[in-house]
């Protein structure tokens, strides 16, 4: 517990007025004019050994900004911050930070090797042609790190500590023979291999029951504990994001609306979009009928959106200021918790 | 009147590795009935995805199909159900009575059956009159044979959702040609109801002249699951359809999932590592362990008194967002090696309430309670 207290107030991450837009073409004869605003103005930061939560509706950006913070895609706008301990392109010593896009040669080698990424399908990251050993050891490969011997005996530990017993079983075994979940485990596995010092987990545990989830999550928190690993952490369960995150950021089409203390937005949600999502969530009792708060429509439009509020379609108390003014900014509402709203 | 459309007896399945055979299916039998919707629920890697397959006849390379029967039941009065049956094994329900045989004949008003009658092969004649069900046997058929039946009969939304979509074709091209192969209709009508299944899952029918790499991972779970919808099969399997979504939308599809199934009278069976989907959308609940099914029965009948110590421990220990924040507890102990399983019940290793006999013999599935049945020695009250 020293650790968190001591390094949760260093920032290692800083995301300034982020912005991805994909563009669409909307008819034969056009050429892109439209775009969807898949991350629109973000703006957040990460402690040092802090899991940092991202919760929102299905296509809200929340994958676009996990690739967007490990450099897997280019932002159209905005900053992306890292605190390092040498800056490679003056080459002077001591903590700064500096921006990700600028990274080449070796500082980006090294970033690729303390950045990792759980993707969030493992049906589709997991290279078919390889046996989970040569997945799992192939960040130490391409580091050269360690001899086969110790690979192999790396390799085979991580395996067990995510579950995949005996290891031996699954060493030379290809992704197409694992269940789903077991590639979940490869996955992260492969991510921890390098003990990196920020990862971006992309709803690493969507398909794991609760006791083999319940183990992969200590061993996340562990490793946090142990290392001061940052993560963020993109979920759609409220329940792990409640175990896991200290902090979370609700997303809706693009913008952050609300984001503070874990406890705090669950127990306390402000605006209206966490507040339907905290109801929706199902309880494992069958004889329990829930009332989850309704909001209109199904279908969120990322194309070209207007101005105003994202939420304005669905809100269910929206005022006429909502339909006038542009999208709220994210306030702060007290202790540190942030929502995006007029009417709060 | 309640009667099963697919019935699964003693399935056993193995697939082979360099390490040797893993079981992941082993003597398996369920039934499901018209309109009803079943929870298949266990640990990763216990099997649930590959009883799927192996009921679908979809198995990989490796798989060996070991025994076992699969009866998928239609009308009587369906005339290519029952042509496809002819020289099958079948099973035949004709008022609340079964018989059970090989199909030998069939014209407009009876059906002959070689059946086996006090140990003797008797041939036996059944009035044909649209209450009798045949059900044929799957494990019999050819790929020729199954091939019209995966899509209309039983359609599948697999866990690799995001896999099941063609990266080169639109995303709504995909899912009209998938209708118009099994149900002939003019392109135009078919794009009006891929638009209509498409608002039903909630994605904007814009979204049809995409592809799929444009699509979010929830946004292709939908598409996928508007897929399966598509051509109004008998049974939906849907393993692990929501995992991909947030509570909202998934708490949205799976309503709209039940309505239609209400509707249409449609059979389901959900996957699901969540008990609390399960919990939403399930009547009845399998549990599987270490590749057997150790649980069957009723849904409130299981959520309230689990007989088998494994169904306890896996709806207990739940993370909520409710209540005081604990330190969660895995299951003590590994998940068992397929390859190597344990001896007897293969829960022993870990369970709480072994005793001496749980090591060396395997306990019989049997019907503790009514309608709830489990495979364990020392059931729990
Ligand atoms: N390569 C791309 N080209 C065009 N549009 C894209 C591309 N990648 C993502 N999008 C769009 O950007 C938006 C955000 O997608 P993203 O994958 O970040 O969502 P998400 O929050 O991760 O959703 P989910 O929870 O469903 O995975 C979606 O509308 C999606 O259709
Ligand atoms: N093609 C294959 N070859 C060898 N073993 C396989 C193959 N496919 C699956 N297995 C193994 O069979 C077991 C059952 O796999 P299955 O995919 O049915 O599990 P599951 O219950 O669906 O798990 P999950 O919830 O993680 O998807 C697993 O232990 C898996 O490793
Ligand atoms: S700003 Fe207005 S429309 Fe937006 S969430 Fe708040 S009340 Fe609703
Ligand atoms: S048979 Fe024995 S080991 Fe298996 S679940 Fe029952 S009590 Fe436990
Ligand atoms: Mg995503
Ligand atoms: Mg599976």
């Amino acid at each position: 517990m020293a650790l968190q207290t001591q390094t949760k107030t260093e920032t290692l991450v800083r995301v300034e007025n982020l912005r991805m837009l994909y563009p669409v073409s909307t008819g034969i004869f056009a050429r892109a004019r439209s775009f969807i605003h898949a991350v629109d103005d973000v703006s957040f930061d990460i402690k040092r050994g802090e899991i940092f939560g991202l919760i929102g509706e299905s296509g809200c950006g929340k994958t676009t900004t996990g690739k967007l913070l490990v450099r897997l895609i280019t932002p159209t706008s905005g900053h992306i911050y890292l605190r390092v301990t040498q800056d490679p392109s003056t080459d002077s010593q001591g903590e700064q930070f500096v921006d990700i896009a600028t990274l080449e040669g070796r500082a980006l080698k090294e970033f690729r090797r303390n950045v990792q990424m759980i993707f969030q399908d493992p049906y589709e990251s997991l290279n078919p042609r390889m046996t989970i050993f040569d997945i799992v050891s192939e960040p130490l490969s391409i580091h050269g790190i360690g001899s086969v011997y110790e690979r192999e005996e790396r390799v085979a530990e991580l395996l067990s500590l995510v579950g995949l017993t005996p290891p031996e079983s699954f060493l030379f075994r290809y992704p197409h023979e694992l269940s789903g979940g077991q590639r979940q485990r490869v996955a992260i596995a492969r991510a921890m291999i390098l003990n990196p010092s920020f990862i971006v987990a992309d709803e690493p545990t969507s398909m794991l029951d609760v006791s083999i989830r319940t183990g992969v999550m200590n061993l996340m928190l562990d490793l946090r504990e142990e290392f001061g690993i940052s993560y963020l952490y993109i979920t759609h369960d409220l329940a792990v994001a409640r175990y896991m995150c200290d902090r979370i950021a609700v997303m809706y089409l693009g913008k952050i609306v609300e984001l503070g203390p874990t406890e705090e937005v669950i127990q306390n949600p402000l605006h209206p979009y966490t507040r339907a999502l905290i109801s929706a969530v199902p309880i494992p009792d069958p004889t329990v009928e829930r009332q989850p708060i309704e909001i209109k429509g199904g279908v969120s439009k990322p194309i070209d959106p207007p101005p105003r509020c994202r939420f304005y379609e669905r809100c269910p108390i929206a005022t006429e200021r909502c339909a006038q003014s542009d999208h709220p900014p994210l306030e702060d509402k007290g202790h540190g918790h942030f929502a995006a709203c007029y009417e709060i | 009147m309640a009667y099963p459309v697919l019935q699964v007896e003693n399935l056993t399945m193995h697939y082979t590795t360099r390490k040797g055979a893993v079981k992941a299916v082993e003597d398996v039998s369920f039934s499901l009935e018209k309109g009803e919707a079943l929870g298949l629920v266990g640990e990763s890697g216990c099997g649930k995805t590959s009883v799927a397959l192996t009921l679908l006849r979809l198995l990989p390379e490796n798989a060996q199909f070991l025994g076992g029967h699969v009866y998928f039941f239609r009308d009587g009065s369906d005339e290519a159900h029952a042509r496809r049956a002819v020289g099958k094994p079948v099973k035949v329900l004709l008022d609340g009575q079964e018989h059970q045989g090989r199909l030998v004949g069939v014209d407009r008003s009876q059906l002959v059956l070689d059946a086996r009658l006090n140990g003797r092969t008797q041939q036996i004649k059944l009035a044909r009159d649209g209450i009798a069900r045949i059900g044929v046997d799957l494990t019999a058929l050819s790929d020729e044979e199954m091939r019209p039946i995966r899509w209309k009969g039983i359609s599948m939304i697999f866990q690799a959702a995001m896999n099941s979509l063609n990266p080169v074709y639109k995303v709504g091209d995909q899912i009209i040609e998938a209708i118009q192969t099994h149900m002939p209709m003019p392109i135009p009508e078919a794009r009006e109801r891929v638009a209509q299944l498409f608002q039903l899952v909630g994605l904007d029918r814009q979204l049809m002249d995409r592809y799929p790499h444009e699509y979010s991972g929830g946004m292709k779970q939908r598409a996928v699951i508007a897929m399966a919808l598509a051509c109004d099969p008998d049974i939906i399997i849907a393993d692990e359809p929501t995992t991909a979504l947030d509570v909202i939308v998934q708490d949205k599809i799976l309503r709209e999932m039940r309505q239609i199934q209400k509707k249409l009278n449609m059979s389901m069976i959900y996957i699901s590592h969540d008990i609390a989907v399960i919990a939403e959308v399930a009547d009845k609940v399998g549990v599987m362990y270490a590749g057997g099914l150790v649980e069957f029965g009723p849904a409130e009948a299981i959520f309230k008194n689990p007989i088998h110590p494994y169904t306890k421990a896996l709806m207990s220990a739940f993370p909520s967002i409710k209540g005081e924040k604990v330190k969660l507890a895995a299951l003590p102990g590994e998940p068992p090696d397929l390859i190597k399983p344990p001896s007897g019940c293969r829960f022993h290793p870990r369970c709480p309430y072994a005793t001496e006999i749980c090591e060396r013999e395997v306990p019989k599935f049997i019907e503790h309670k009514p309608k709830q049945h489990a495979a364990c020695w020392n059931p729990l009250t």
